[in-house]
């Protein structure tokens, strides 16, 4: 008996996940692969990388592209490709924390709000509606400020912006979960609260989740790059997009804007690729 | 009931401000450093000195006395000093206020204009036209603001001279043509938010029963596109028009950044990576203002629209 309830359960999470993937379509599929591909640069950039990505020769300074150098150089002669495959980690680490803290936080609220609701989902709910008063970037700024520039400082305060918007909409899913029979069957059975939310509240949320994540994932990539462009988030000579948009904003003038534009490409495809899957996912959650 | 949903509204609006201000206020307050070393610049003071300092700034109050004093000159318009300018933060505001404001409105009309106005065309005419302006709004949508920023000084700048690159400009002629740029590279991810909702609203309601009855009725495509299709789809486009504008005040400061304009929110990024904490707590408490009373107008404008709203129940 326990043999035959353990096995779906230990099976099911990676046969859901490519069966879901599947149902989103080829549009689906490419995002994914590109998000992959992302993901894998961010892991093995370094190794990845053909040069040495922070060494710099300032006789190649916006040299164009040579056979061993695909992209060319940046304004202090570093090779642009190894760049950006490095850059890739310091891109993607950021919104990847925004999205785990933001993500935990939203839920653990949501569910806590609609199983208790009363005064205690009233007073959660006028939180989060007084939270929606600071834009995502002005609190990062804010925060930078306080603490100095760097990934972390914009990091979590990128995370309590976005609490709210991700506790919004759990908390609405969660509150029609909350009032379905089977949940009132097994209260009446005895189960706790916790093991309830735990055990079948939030997996039935979990299509939700990934969709909410998914899209927090690209708007927190987009607000960090911006943070990083402004010169208040990642620091240089640290391999970034954003930084490097920033630092090579005089090749546009110059005429030479490739650098900008190779950084600006890898931040768009990559944005476009999470919005498409996060809309697939919104709409079969 | 209307009434008490204003009512209730302003409510949370104020709460939210002085929530906001208390954040804003404490986030300094805790910033590491010395304020007596900031306000003298690092110079040592004589000991009579440092008590007319901390007499003057109420520093050895206690946290929530400080708050009190601070909001209380807030209130009257008086944020402070900045620390590198030597003058009145609020002085400082008020010159920059209007370029931040010109840059948002004329972006917002950008937004209304050729978002909405896309999102219709391609909402009432399914094919070709509209499968385009899908692949072009999920572009569009995921551009962000520095890079539209540096795409658009290289091909409108430096290619083609068009416009100027930098700057603010000095007559309203001249400034128009500076703002350009700058409000396109500002709209150009909401533009495409706004589409697609529009088109996503105006489909929904066009294949709607009453709609159906009214083409049946033989009622003309005007007034049929008029009164029975944008109206109702006119509640999801206000509000996402409404929230996406709104964003936009604080999206700005990337704007001003990359484009050299002298507004709010490009002295704030200065302000905050020169810890100029006076200006960057007065600047963000403009901000904050400026976005929650435009999500205040914009939830009002909603409950006009859908009278549902203001009665209570929630509108689909």
């Amino acid at each position: 008996m326990t043999t035959a309830v353990a096995l779906p359960v230990l099976t099911a999470p990676r046969g859901r996940v490519l069966g879901r993937l599947k149902a989103t379509g080829p549009a689906g599929l490419i995002s994914a692969t590109v998000i992959g591909l992302a993901l894998i640069a961010a892991v093995f950039g370094p190794l990845l990388a053909p040069h040495d990505p922070n060494l710099p020769n300032l006789s190649l300074s916006f040299v164009g592209p040579t056979s061993g150098h695909l992209l060319g150089f940046d304004y202090v002669g570093r090779d642009v490709l190894s760049r950006l495959l490095v850059g890739a980690q310091s891109s993607l680490l950021g919104p990847l924390v925004v999205v785990a803290i933001s993500i935990t936080l939203g839920a653990v609220l949501a569910v806590t709000a609609a199983w208790r609701q009363g005064t205690f989902d009233t007073v959660v709910s006028a939180g989060l509606d007084i939270l929606f008063a600071f834009p995502g970037i002005l609190l990062a700024v804010l925060a930078t400020a306080v603490f100095g520039p760097g990934l972390t400082a914009a990091s979590l305060a990128l995370s309590v912006a976005y609490m709210p918007y991700v506790a919004r909409v759990l908390r609405g899913a969660a509150l029609r979960e909350r009032s379905q029979p089977y949940v009132a069957a097994l209260e009446v059975q005895g189960a706790s609260a916790p093991a309830i939310c735990l055990r079948h509240l939030i997996p039935n949320l979990s299509p939700l989740i990934v969709a909410q994540a998914t899209v927090t994932f690209g708007y927190a990539m987009v607000d960090l790059a911006a943070i990083s462009f402004l010169g208040l988030g990642v620091q240089p000579p640290t391999a970034n997009w954003g930084v490097m948009i920033s630092e090579n904003q005089t090749g546009i003038a110059q005429g030479y804007p490739l650098p900008a534009l190779a950084a600006s490409v890898c931040i768009v495809v990559v944005v476009v690729a999470i919005n498409i899957l996060g809309e697939r996912l919104f709409e079969q959650a | 009931m209307r009434l008490r949903f204003f009512g209730r509204r302003l409510a949370m609006l104020l709460a939210s401000l002085l929530v906001a201000s208390f954040v804003i206020f404490a986030a300094m307050y805790l910033a590491p450093g010395n304020p007596v070393a900031a306000l003298s610049g690092g110079r040592p003071l004589p000991p009579s000195s440092l008590r007319i300092l901390e007499a003057r700034y109420h520093l050895n109050d206690p946290f929530l006395t400080q708050y009190w004093y601070w909001l209380r000159n807030a209130l009257h318009g008086n944020l402070g000093v900045s620390i590198l300018l030597r003058e009145n933060v609020s002085t400082l505001i008020a010159s920059r206020m209007w370029t931040t404001a010109g840059l948002v409105l004329y972006a917002a009309l950008i937004i209304v204009v050729l978002g909405i106005g896309l999102g219709i065309v391609a909402g009432l005419r399914p094919g070709k036209l509209d499968t385009s302006a899908l692949v072009i709004t999920a572009v569009s949508a995921a551009i962000p603001a520095f890079v539209a920023a540096i795409a658009l000084i290289l091909v409108f700048a430096v290619k083609l001279g068009w416009f100027p690159a930098l700057g603010n400009g000095t007559d309203l002629v001249s400034n128009i043509k500076h703002f350009t740029l700058p409000a396109i590279a500002l709209a150009i991810s909401s533009l495409g938010i706004v589409a697609r909702v529009t088109r996503a609203s105006v489909r929904e309601e066009s294949g709607r029963e009453h709609v159906q009855t009214a083409i049946s009725r033989g009622i003309p495509t005007r007034q049929l596109i008029r009164r029975h299709i944008l109206r109702n789809a006119a509640i999801p486009i206000t509000t996402i028009s409404g929230i996406t504008i709104a964003s936009l005040i604080a999206v700005a400061a990337v704007v001003e950044t990359a484009f050299s304009l002298n507004g709010l929110g490009a002295y704030l990024v200065q302000a905050a990576g020169s810890k100029d904490l006076a200006v960057v707590q007065g600047i963000s408490l403009v901000l904050v203002l400026a976005f929650v009373v435009v999500n205040v107008l914009v939830d009002v404008m909603y409950a006009v629209l859908d009278p549902r709203v203001s009665l209570g129940s929630r509108a689909q």
